[in-house]
């Protein structure tokens, strides 16, 4: 089975530091895998770079077709959803212009109109606000906003970076709930960057973990909970 | 009683050129995050291009509506070449583009033109409005013009898929980018807009202030002014910031003493920086929170 | 969180120059320092006379870049300091006979003054809105200046002759070469001057305010006091420069301060490199010889000819001279390594 993202040799620098010192790694179609570690591992990098966001060498192949030289945007046209940290959030539009603006690279107006609905299915709570200013939404309504409209772009894959801040830990068990409905009905493929690990892991089928822009652990996500050499050393619990 | 009403009417009469000049500004601010110091140089090359084609035999309308699709165009043209190579330079760098650009398109006005001062025509002729003395048909006009822009940007933002992206694209361009959004040729577009916006301005204004290569300076800075006391987020703003400059302009010269023609600027300006020290957002514009 | 306001991340507008770029190496110094010395022996009076320009402008242009580049305050206004600058020593020399020299404190410190209040009512403004104020003020300098009220000492809008010093001690050189190095002496002074200031607390608590205002706040640094504190030293140099000129020029008339001054010297100041204090002689050059040579190609299309050649300088070299010094740094360093 060839692998949807392939990502060889990645090296990202920020200026004239250099955050990653030759990533490789590779995520199966339908699959759902955490990358984990600490603050400052580069993990956040490693998203931002698969996006083309950050300066980088190395190869990134999505579904065969090379991300080298694409600008973001076309990135993203490729079936790439990104929900970035702090969660972009059009704060000063309206929760439904969101979800519009997740579509706007799609022709097909009224399959829009009802993946909007299948959005406010999965999160009810946007229906309640939708006409609201999206700014004014709590922390874990904005962070379903944002993962409602990556979902709108229909991606194949999505990124999605430390959903879990900030929100309170039964929000991020409901969310982790959705995420994992997501891969298996719709056939999203997921990498979520994470910092808290057990959740992640009891959502993720594989893992790997970044310790200053190396990948050290990589493997199953249960075995990797299960070990409790590898939990103390690189994921503090 | 009666001079200050009719000093305020016919400051709103003259606001109208401000109102509409203003729009063209905060359409360029919303794309770009700065002013453009170009901006009426740009606008008074659009109405010497629509004299021209009327000279050339060119019916008014005809002329009118081919000079906004080359102003959209050679809008979309000078950011292309000028300014997005100048993306990533420093802010400060990027104003020295504008004044070159200024400059530059100023010094080629007054060779194919000429400094002679020409009649510009207006369509709405220009006999008292309902017979007021104050305001004329013309002035009425442009008043109407400027509000008709107005409702049709705003039904461009708020209800079709391009505004809805320029929007987002001028709110967060990182977000945008991933939804998709090539933020690069919203600012293109922006460029174009606001250089078609110009284009309207200047040839509403020509007949007032008559046609000549420096035409739109004073008009530029009360723009600028309109669109800054207005809340530069704002297109309503802008058009309610320019009648009250309009207003304040005509009031600073009838009731301040001392006050000629040239010190109006200057107490127009002061006027409206007090009341940015009051409200730094401007009159309509959305408090900005800033994060360390 | 309230309904309808943006929250913004501030990223510094004006980019810092970084430390060890910020003046011109010991060597390179002492070399600019003697060719400065020396090449008035070698050329006209005219020259000489251009020479002194690009020193005085020198100035105003490092005022602003203290202004802009060091505190981060926007400034289109420049021209109505130096207008004040240049008046009162003028004002000075043909009222009251004061010694062209004693003139030019004078006008460093009425100017001073005159900024720092100025910078009262500028804290609560910043970017755009700080440039339309100042703005304003540039605007408003010549039409002050030619108000009834004042014209019997400014000469209205005629303007006033001044006359200019010979050398002292009857020095056998040329009122021209005696203005220049009386000129250049006063350069150096407040260079020096002005890098000290710049390294100092002072300097960085301006460097601070540049580069994040609210957090600088948060560390004590009294902002309102140093942002005005900023704009004093800034309005004071452009005055003593102002001073200068009028000496320099002989004459001080209502039409030679419009805002055209202060947007030559915006000009100059990123030409030179902002916040580069030694490239303010080169934007002082760029904004003395560009536009004469415009001219000089083409006299109808000087405008054009002179946007053209601005907007070369920005594309090769967005960061102005201070980009040319470094790559000229580098390629020497790599020289150096060869051998």
């Amino acid at each position: 089975m060839t692998a949807m993202l392939n990502v060889k040799d990645l090296r990202a620098y920020y200026g004239q530091v250099q955050a990653l010192h030759g990533l490789s790694f590779a995520l199966n179609e339908g699959s759902l895998t955490t990358l984990l570690g600490a603050n400052g591992a580069g993990k956040t990098t490693t998203l931002r770079a698969i996006c083309n966001m950050v300066r980088s060498t190395g190869a990134i192949e999505f579904e065969g077709k090379p991300l080298a030289g694409r600008s973001t945007e076309n990135v993203v046209r490729l079936g790439i959803a990104h929900v970035p940290q702090g969660r972009g959030t059009f704060t000063t539009m309206t929760v439904e212009e969101n979800l519009q603006l997740g579509a706007i690279t799609r022709g097909d107006s009224k399959n829009i109109v009802s993946d909007i609905e299948r959005m406010y299915a999965h999160f009810p709570v946007l229906k309640e606000r939708h006409t609201q200013q999206a700014g004014t939404l709590s922390g874990g309504e904005q962070q379903m906003l944002a993962v409602a409209r990556a979902l709108m772009l229909r991606p194949r894959l999505m990124l999605l970076d430390e959903p879990s801040f900030g929100l309170a830990p039964l929000i991020v068990r409901d969310l982790f709930k959705i995420l994992g409905k997501i891969n298996r009905e719709d056939k999203v493929t997921i990498l979520v960057v994470e910092q808290n690990a057990q959740l992640a892991l009891e959502l993720a089928d594989q893992a790997y973990v970044i310790e200053t822009g190396r990948i050290v652990m990589s493997g199953n996500a249960k075995e990797i909970a299960n070990n409790e050499d590898v939990r103390k050393s690189y994921l503090g619990y | 009683m009666e001079l200050f009403t009719n000093q305020v009417l016919a400051g709103i009469a003259t606001g109208a050129i401000y109102a509409c000049m203003a729009l063209a500004v905060v359409m360029i601010y919303q794309a770009i995050d700065h002013l453009n110091f170009a901006q009426g140089e740009m606008a008074m090359f659009s109405t010497f291009i629509s004299w021209q084609l009327m000279q050339w035999g060119l019916p008014y309308w005809w002329a009118f509506l081919a000079t906004l699709i080359i102003s959209f165009i050679g809008g979309i043209a000078i950011e292309r070449l000028l300014f997005k190579p100048l993306a990533k330079a420093p802010i400060l760098t990027n104003v020295a583009g504008f004044i070159a650009l200024f400059a530059i398109v100023n010094s080629l006005a007054g060779l194919i033109w000429d400094f002679t001062i020409k009649q510009y025509p207006t369509p709405f002729g220009s006999s008292p409005f309902l017979g007021s003395q104050l305001i004329s048909t013309h002035q009425a006009g442009m008043i109407g013009v400027t509000v008709l822009l107005l409702v049709l940007l705003f039904l461009f933002f708020q209800y079709t898929r391009i505004g809805l992206a320029m929007r987002a694209a001028a709110s967060l361009p990182e977000s945008a980018r991933l939804v998709g959004i090539n933020t690069s040729w919203m600012i293109a577009l922006g460029w174009g807009m606001a250089s078609a916006i110009g284009a309207i301005a200047g040839i509403l204004i020509a007949p007032v202030v008559f046609l000549e290569p420096n035409m739109m300076g004073g008009v530029l800075i009360y723009g600028f002014a309109a669109a800054v006391l207005g809340g530069l987020s704002s297109p309503l703003g802008a058009v309610i910031g320019g009648f009250l400059v309009g207003v304040f302009e005509n009031l600073a010269g009838t009731y301040i003493p001392g006050v000629g023609n040239e010190l109006k600027l200057p107490i127009a300006l002061a006027l409206i920086i007090t009341v940015l020290v009051v409200k730094p957002a401007g009159l309509l514009g959305r408090p900005i929170v800033k994060r360390v | 969180m309230s309904a309808a306001e943006e929250v913004v991340t501030e990223a510094p507008a004006i980019e810092a120059v970084p430390k060890r770029a910020m003046t011109l190496g010991l060597g390179t110094s002492v070399v600019v320092l003697a060719a400065l010395i020396i090449a008035p022996m070698f050329v006209k009076n005219f020259i000489i006379f251009q020479m002194t320009q690009i020193l005085y402008l020198g100035l105003a242009v490092l005022a602003l870049n203290i202004l802009t580049g060091g505190s981060g305050q926007f400034s289109l206004g420049q021209s109505a300091f130096y207008a004040v600058g240049a008046y009162t020593s003028a004002i000075l020399m043909e009222y009251s006979g004061m010694n062209y020299a004693l003139t030019l404190p004078i006008a460093g410190v009425i100017c001073f003054a005159f900024g720092f209040v100025f910078g009262q009512p500028a804290l609560r403004l910043s970017g755009v809105y700080l440039a339309l104020a100042t703005f304003a003020l540039a605007v408003a300098m010549p039409q002050l200046l030619k108000l009834g009220f004042f014209e019997h000492w400014t000469g209205g809008v005629q303007g006033l002759v001044v006359t200019k010093p010979d050398a002292p001690f009857g020095l056998k050189m040329s009122q021209d070469m005696w203005l220049y190095y009386f000129t250049l002496a006063i350069t150096i002074g407040i260079y020096i001057a002005s890098l000290n200031l710049l390294k100092s607390r002072s300097g960085r608590a301006f460097m601070a305010i540049r580069d994040n205002e609210i957090a600088a706040s948060a560390m004590g640094i009294n902002v309102a006091l140093y942002k005005t504190l900023a704009f004093g030293v800034s309005a004071g140099i452009t005055g003593v420069a102002g001073g200068l000129g009028a000496i320099a020029v002989q004459f001080v008339a209502p039409d030679s301060f419009t805002v055209n001054l202060a947007i030559q010297l915006f000009l100059g100041m990123v030409v030179g490199g902002v916040g580069w204090l030694p490239g303010s002689t080169v934007g002082a050059a760029f904004i003395i010889f560009v536009p004469n040579i415009a001219e000089g190609v083409s006299k109808g299309l000087s405008g054009a000819v002179f946007g053209v050649l601005l907007f070369l300088v920005i594309f090769l070299v967005p960061h102005g001279a201070r980009q040319v010094a470094m790559m000229a740094q580098h390629l020497l360093g790599k020289l150096m390594k060869k051998n």
